[in-house]
C-alpha cells in the first residue's frame, strides 16, 4: 500500500510541478542557475569518469582478444559500443543520480524543515513548479550535454589508453574499429535513454526532498531514498528501453 | 478582518483543533497563546491556508478563504506576510533579494523600485548596511527583522507570526515586539501573532485567545488577563516564578495594598 501511496503522491506532484509558471522571467533564471548547478559542475567528474573508463574497457577488450582469428581493429569497434550505448547513458546517470540526486533531496529537504517552502506558498506561490520545474527543463538540456562530452572523453581515453600508454592496438587499428559498421542510430538510442534518465532523476529525487517531513536528520534518509530509488529506476528504465528501441 | 468559525482539524485519529471561533480585528495585534504542542501553530497555519481545515470556515473580511480552491486563495495570498519562527529567509540569496523576492514576483517595479522599496522596509526594521549579506551571516534577531522586512514589502492587508521571539534574548524579543505594535498601526494591517511569550501577551495584547489541547478556553486582551478565573489559563500564565510575582502584585494593587 506504501508503493502506492507514493506513487500516487509522486504523480500529484508532478502534475503541481508541471502547472504554468507565474513569472516567465523569474524562471528563466532560475532554470539558468539549475543548469550552472545541476550540469556544469557535474563536467569535470564525468570527464575523469569516461576517460578512464574509456581507457580501462579498451586494454581490458586488448587483453581479453589474444587469438589471431579476432581482427585487432574489433577493439575499438567494442570500445566505441560499450561507451555509446551503456556507458556514457547509464554509467553517468548513475553517477549524477548520485551526485545531482542527493544534491536536489538534501536542498529541498533543508527549504521544506526550515519553512522556506511555505514561506513561498504564503506569497501566493506555486512552490513545486517554481522549485523543481527548472531543474527538470534544467536536466533535460544539460544531461544529453553531458553525455556526449562522456562519450567523447571516453572515446578518448580509449585511444590513449590503448595506443600510447599500452600499445594494445594501433593507432589505425583503433580508428578503423571506432568507424567500422557505425550506427548512428545507437546515438539516438542513447540520448533518449538520457532524457528518461534525467526525468527519474530530478524528479524522484525532488519527490523525496520536498516532502520531507522533520529535521535534519530526515534530510539525510531523503537524500539517500533519492539516490537509492532513482538507481533503482534508472536500472529498472535501461531494461525496458533497450528492449523497446534496440529489438 | 479575520473571522473563525467552528474551525476542526484532525491529524489521522488525533483531533488537534477543536470547534475553535474567533473574530481578529484590523488595526490590533491579535495573539493566540498556548503552551507547546496546544494547537496554536497548526491553527495559524490553518488560518494561512497551509493546512486544508476538516470543519468551519475561515473568513477573510467577508470571502470565506477555506472554501476557496488554491488559485482562487492567490489572490488573498498576495495581501498575507508571515513571518515563520526561524525566519524560512531563502539562504542562498542575499538579504536584499529576501525582501525583493515577493515584489519580483507580483509587482511590476522597476528594479530601481524595487530596491528603494526593500531599502525603506530594512531601513523600518532598524537593518542596515545589510544588504549583501546571506542570511546565514545574521544573528537570529537580524534575521527575524529581515523575516519582517520581506513580509511588509508587498504592503500586506494581513500579517502573520508564528513564535516570533523564540530563541530570541529579552531585549531583541522586546524590540520584535514593539515593531510588530508599529506596523500593525502603521500599515493597518490584521495582525496574528502565535506566541507562548508572557511578555509579548502583557506588551502588545490587544486581543488574546487562549488554546490548550486544540480547544480554546479563554478570550480577553491583556488588560483582563491576569485576573481571569479561568484556571486552565491560570496554570499557564503562572508557571513561573517571575508571573507568580507578577500576578501578586497586580492583585494586591487591586486590592489596594
Amino acid at each position: 500500500m506504501g508503493f502506492i501511496y507514493h506513487i500516487g503522491k509522486y504523480f500529484l506532484m508532478l502534475k503541481k510541478t508541471l502547472a504554468k509558471p507565474e513569472s516567465t522571467k523569474i524562471y528563466f533564471n532560475q532554470i539558468i542557475k539549475e543548469l550552472d548547478k545541476l550540469g556544469l559542475s557535474s563536467v569535470g567528474i564525468v570527464v575523469i569518469i569516461s576517460f578512464f573508463i574509456g581507457a580501462v574497457i579498451t586494454i581490458q577488450t586488448g587483453y581479453n582478444i589474444s587469438t589471431p582469428f579476432i581482427p585487432r581493429y574489433i577493439i575499438g569497434m567494442i570500445t566505441r559500443d560499450s561507451i555509446i550505448l551503456e556507458f556514457s547513458s547509464t554509467i553517468v546517470s548513475l553517477i549524477l543520480a548520485g551526485k545531482v540526486g542527493s544534491n536536489i533531496a538534501s536542498e529541498l529537504g533543508s527549504m521544506r524543515v526550515s519553512e522556506q517552502i511555505d514561506a513561498l506558498e504564503i506569497m501566493g506561490i506555486n512552490s513545486a513548479s517554481f522549485l523543481i520545474l527548472p531543474k527538470i527543463i534544467a536536466s533535460l538540456l544539460i544531461n544529453p550535454c553531458l553525455v556526449i562530452i562522456s562519450m567523447t572523453i571516453g572515446i578518448a581515453g580509449g585511444w590513449i589508453g590503448g595506443t600510447i600508454l599500452t600499445h594494445v592496438i594501433s593507432v589505425t587499428d583503433y580508428v578503423h574499429g571506432l568507424q567500422y559498421y557505425f550506427q548512428p542510430y545507437y546515438i539516438t538510442y542513447t540520448l533518449i535513454k538520457t532524457e528518461v534518465f534525467a526525468f527519474i532523476i530530478t524528479t524522484v529525487s525532488s519527490y523525496w526532498g520536498y516532502y520531507t517531513v522533520g529535521g535534519a536528520l530526515e534530510v539525510g534518509k531523503a537524500s539517500t531514498k533519492a539516490v537509492v530509488y532513482s538507481t533503482v529506476l534508472i536500472l529498472l528504465f535501461n531494461l525496458l528501453l533497450t528492449q523497446l528501441l534496440l529489438s | 478582518m479575520i473571522e473563525l468559525k467552528n474551525i476542526s482539524k484532525k491529524f489521522g485519529g488525533h483531533q488537534v483543533l477543536s470547534d475553535i471561533s474567533a473574530v481578529f480585528e484590523r488595526g490590533k495585534t491579535n495573539l493566540i497563546i498556548g503552551q507547546s504542542g496546544s494547537g496554536k501553530t497548526v491553527l495559524l497555519k490553518c488560518i494561512v491556508g497551509l493546512f486544508e481545515v476538516d470543519m468551519g470556515e475561515i473568513i477573510y473580511d467577508s470571502v470565506v478563504f477555506s472554501r476557496m480552491k488554491n488559485r482562487e486563495r492567490k489572490e488573498i495570498r498576495k495581501q498575507i506576510g508571515m513571518v515563520f519562527q526561524g525566519g524560512a529567509l531563502f539562504d542562498s540569496i542575499t538579504v536584499e533579494e529576501n525582501v525583493i523576492y515577493p515584489l519580483d514576483m507580483f509587482t511590476d517595479l522597476t528594479l530601481i523600485q524595487k530596491i528603494e522599496r526593500a531599502n525603506f522596509c530594512l531601513d523600518r526594521v532598524n537593518i542596515t548596511n545589510a544588504n549583501k549579506l546571506f542570511p546565514s551571516e545574521l544573528s537570529g534577531g537580524m534575521k527575524k527583522r529581515v523575516a519582517i522586512a520581506r513580509a511588509i514589502a508587498i504592503k500586506p492587508k494581513y500579517l502573520f507570526f508564528d513564535e516570533p521571539n523564540s530563541g530570541l534574548d529579552p531585549q531583541n524579543a522586546i524590540l520584535i515586539d514593539k515593531l510588530i505594535r508599529e506596523i500593525t498601526i502603521e500599515f493597518n494591517t490584521t495582525t496574528i501573532v502565535n506566541t507562548h511569550d508572557m511578555n509579548s501577551v502583557i506588551e502588545i495584547g490587544d486581543k488574546i485567545i487562549f488554546i490548550d489541547q486544540g480547544k480554546k478556553w479563554w478570550e480577553g486582551d491583556k488588560n483582563n488577563f491576569l485576573n481571569s478565573n479561568n484556571k486552565e489559563l491560570n496554570d499557564f500564565i503562572f508557571a513561573t516564578r517571575l508571573m507568580q510575582i507578577v500576578g501578586e502584585s497586580e492583585s494586591n494593587r487591586k486590592s489596594g495594598y
